[in-house]
């Protein structure tokens, strides 16, 4: 509840209430928080909140989902493209499980989620009641912060606290977990007041100048620096501040999966993708740089490789609003701790402008090798076969970048990554930490919902497809403008290269039929393609594109081609494998 | 690195269902708790976590600063045993009959620092406290003239250069008390709600 004796107290007047329910509390809260879609499913213990909704669709609109893990991952799309929170609803017990999936991924990858989820009577709780789970207890860890409401006076300030914590700071998901009896009792509403200050948390770390001047020494100094940056340019806002600083310092820069699309993909001084599918030079030269400087990501396994071998040589810069993350995998030189809205101005003040035409030439010269003995034979192959990346080549013929591209995980997710093209920022969304087969289809609804205007492009394998695929209900009943494009090998694919590479071949289990996806999507009145052969290609594609509304199109691909270049896992980044 | 004690100190606001938040960070990275003390602390409305596990201090840090991200949390620290001054307190329960005839209570008494707590016909309980060794020595006298019970509590520790944020946390609880913790009245009142 909220502290009255550490708000100056204003002039006595008596404060106006009304009487309101719990539930209407929520709703307002929700209408002051600034949203305006609300994903969700309901049921038993929500109910009073659904009843309540009923008057407020004109404000509010509710997407009814097919399930709720579909729910929060079509929040959390909604949140990578918008920039704001998304919000889901569920009931308790199953509504709430289901979300835990969507729970984890927003918590490792900093998507700001708000889940409102029903909860039995209060006094049913622990008695084993119908579906009643232990939800606050089940989301500790997959929660930046959760919280159990039994009396709905409490509802105002937890809300607006739910929404200050989800979406400042480092962002991440929050569970409001509300008993039936809160959402129906009638308290005195004393309007809503948002939540700009807890005195336990601190979103942001004071920035230490000395920091950024030991920061920018270090960039003066050196010969061969090399910036690396992940999601924390795109969720602090500050592309603009990155390029701004990148561009003066004159240093090629790297971007982590998450990292995606906060640069054009064109950028003179990009140089492409980090980690184990990521590009050549990039992964060569970080153990060959001598100021590595990373902006807002969190040296990921899956970026470093073997950690005892990483950037040994460099002396490290580390830019990041959470305190925990400096040091947790890489040991840094100098800590910047901030927001690097408020950190990359103050040290692009501290640099001098440079150029490193030699340096930036060695990943050219890497690039040239990638793309003679990868990128060609993927993107121009003479075989028969379609390629993924040929799939990924011709949308960039005809999107030229502007669309929005989310993809499920696996190869695909590898290729469209290392192959689409961005123009702007919040245009790549994918399941980067958890890496949640599934995610895609929800997280493409919540995506155009998130920015309505542009094209949204969801790349799907055929294995992921089958795990949420019944959100094409979702995409019929609201005409959800989404381009579903499965490239389908008839594999697990992603698993199916490790058995091939690690595994002797010994194909295990990743043989997966699917049904006629055309006609799948034919049943929920969503129009669809098949194509498998080149000459079709980029008919189909264009056709998929210009369709008004939802469409489907499956392309057939290759059953056995693998995803290079590769670090091997327990490889050095500089080991990385080009076949 | 080696690993070795350390005392891990949190202040917290007080939460249901911030022990649980803090005993999963241990957990989740399959560390033992060696023990753990929850209490308010000097300050009124702030809650005091002691902990102590047997790690390196490499991943000690790295587990504080984790502890510390939590929204709840508002400091933590931890510390080597030398950075310490702690105790346990232990109590004994020994059947009186056999401890009047075979020991000698008094030199117990002195050599132990232990206290009688309980003289009952049928039993005796005595108390100590001290570190860890110091509470298991009289573990090992009594043994013979049958313990019927044996129990230690967590340790609690005073961190011996503590004043700079003891002064630091008043003044923040003075600027901005605490809220009140909310707890779940409806647990006895089942008859008076319907529900469906």
């Amino acid at each position: 509840m909220q502290s009255t004796l550490s708000q100056p107290q204003k002039a006595a007047l008596p404060t106006k209430t009304e009487t309101i329910s719990g539930s209407k509390a929520v709703l307002e809260a929700l209408i002051a928080e600034g949203v305006k879609t609300i994903f969700g499913y309901p049921g038993g213990a929500i109910m009073p909140i659904y009843d309540a909704l009923y008057d407020y669709s004109d404000q509010l609109e509710h997407i009814l989902v097919r399930h709720e893990q579909g729910g929060i991952h079509a929040a959390q799309g909604y949140a990578r493209t918008s920039g704001d929170v998304g919000v889901v609803f569920a009931t308790s017990g199953p509504g709430a499980t289901n979300l835990v999936t969507g729970l984890a991924d927003a918590m490792i990858d900093s998507t700001p989620v708000v889940a409102i989820t029903g909860q039995v009577f209060a006094h049913l709780l622990g008695t084993d009641a119908f579906q009643e789970t232990d939800v606050i207890n089940i989301t500790t860890p997959v929660t930046k912060w959760n919280y159990q409401v039994t009396d709905a006076a409490e509802i105002p300030a937890v809300l607006a606290k739910a929404f200050y914590i989800a979406r400042t700071g480092r962002p991440g998901p929050v569970l409001i977990d509300i008993t039936k009896n809160a959402q129906l009792q009638l308290f005195e509403y004393e309007g809503y007041k948002k939540c700009d200050h807890i005195r336990s948390y601190r979103p942001k770390p004071n920035v230490r100048k000395e920091y950024i001047e030991q920061a920018a020494a270090l960039i003066n100094e050196a010969k061969q620096p090399f910036v690396i940056f992940g999601q924390g340019v795109i969720l602090g806002k500050a592309e603009k501040e990155f390029i701004a600083f990148i561009e003066k310092a004159g240093i090629p820069s790297a971007w982590t999966i998450m990292g995606m699309s906060a640069i054009p993909t064109d950028h003179p001084l990009g140089v492409g993708m980090l980690g184990m599918h990521g590009n050549y030079g990039p992964n060569v030269l970080t153990n060959e740089c001598d100021v590595l400087i990373a902006v807002g990501m969190r040296f990921d396994d899956r970026v470093t490789g073997r950690l005892d071998k990483y950037a040994k040589q460099a002396k490290v810069i580390h830019l990041d609003i959470d305190p925990a993350e400096i040091d947790k995998n890489v040991k840094t030189t100098v800590p910047v701790w901030g927001d690097c809205k408020e950190t990359l101005p103050m040290l692009t003040e501290l640099i001098e402008p440079k150029v490193y035409p030699q340096w930036l030439q060695r990943f050219r010269d890497y690039a040239q090798q990638e793309q003679e003995q990868c990128i060609q034979p993927e993107l121009h192959p003479t075989g028969e076969v379609l390629t993924m990346g040929e799939v990924i080549n011709t949308l960039n013929e005809l999107t030229g970048g502007d669309a929005i591209i989310v993809t499920d995980v696996g190869q695909h997710q590898m290729v469209a990554c290392r192959y689409a093209n961005y123009n702007q920022t919040k245009s790549n969304v994918t399941s980067g930490g958890l890496g949640t087969m599934g995610f895609a289809l929800p997280a493409a609804i919540g995506a155009k919902y998130g920015d309505p205007k542009r094209t949204v492009v969801a790349v799907i394998g055929d294995g992921g497809f089958q795990m949420t695929l019944q959100e094409l209900g979702t995409i019929m009943q609201f005409d959800v403008d989404v381009k579903i494009l499965i490239l389908n090998n008839e594999f697990l694919g992603m698993v199916r290269q490790w058995q091939q590479l690690f595994h002797d071949r010994r194909y295990s289990f990743v043989n997966i039929t699917s049904p006629d996806f055309v006609q799948v999507a034919k049943g929920y009145h969503i129009d669809g393609n098949s194509v498998r052969e080149r000459k079709d290609l980029k008919e189909a594609l264009s056709t998929m594109l210009n369709h008004k509304g939802a469409y489907l199109l499956e392309v057939m691909v290759g059953k056995e081609n693998n995803v290079f270049p590769m670090v091997p896992q327990g490889c050095s980044v500089a080991e990385i494998r080009l076949k | 690195m080696t690993k070795q004690e350390f005392t891990i100190t949190v202040y917290t606001e007080n939460q249901i269902g911030l022990l649980n938040r803090i005993a999963i960070m241990f957990s989740r990275r399959k560390i033992n708790v060696e023990s753990l003390n929850t209490s308010p602390s000097e300050v009124e409305g702030i809650h005091r976590f002691t902990i102590v596990i047997h790690e390196t201090e490499e991943v000690v840090k790295k587990l504080v600063r984790q502890i510390e991200k939590q929204v709840e949390v508002l400091k933590a620290y931890y510390n080597n045993n030398e950075e310490l001054i702690w105790q346990e307190l232990a109590l004994y329960k020994v059947s009186t009959d056999e401890i009047a005839e075979k020991v000698k209570v008094e030199r117990l008494l002195r050599e132990y620092g232990a206290r009688a707590v309980v003289i009952r016909k049928d039993y005796t309980v005595f108390e100590t406290t001290g570190h860890r060794e110091e509470t298991d020595k009289l573990i090992n006298v009594l043994e013979p003239y049958g313990l019927i019970e044996f129990v230690r509590s967590a340790r609690v520790a005073i961190i011996k250069a503590s004043s700079g944020f003891h002064e630091k946390l008043r003044e923040f609880e003075a600027q901005e008390p605490s809220e009140e913790v909310v707890e779940n009245e409806y647990l006895d009142k089942q008859d008076e709600v319907f529900t469906m």
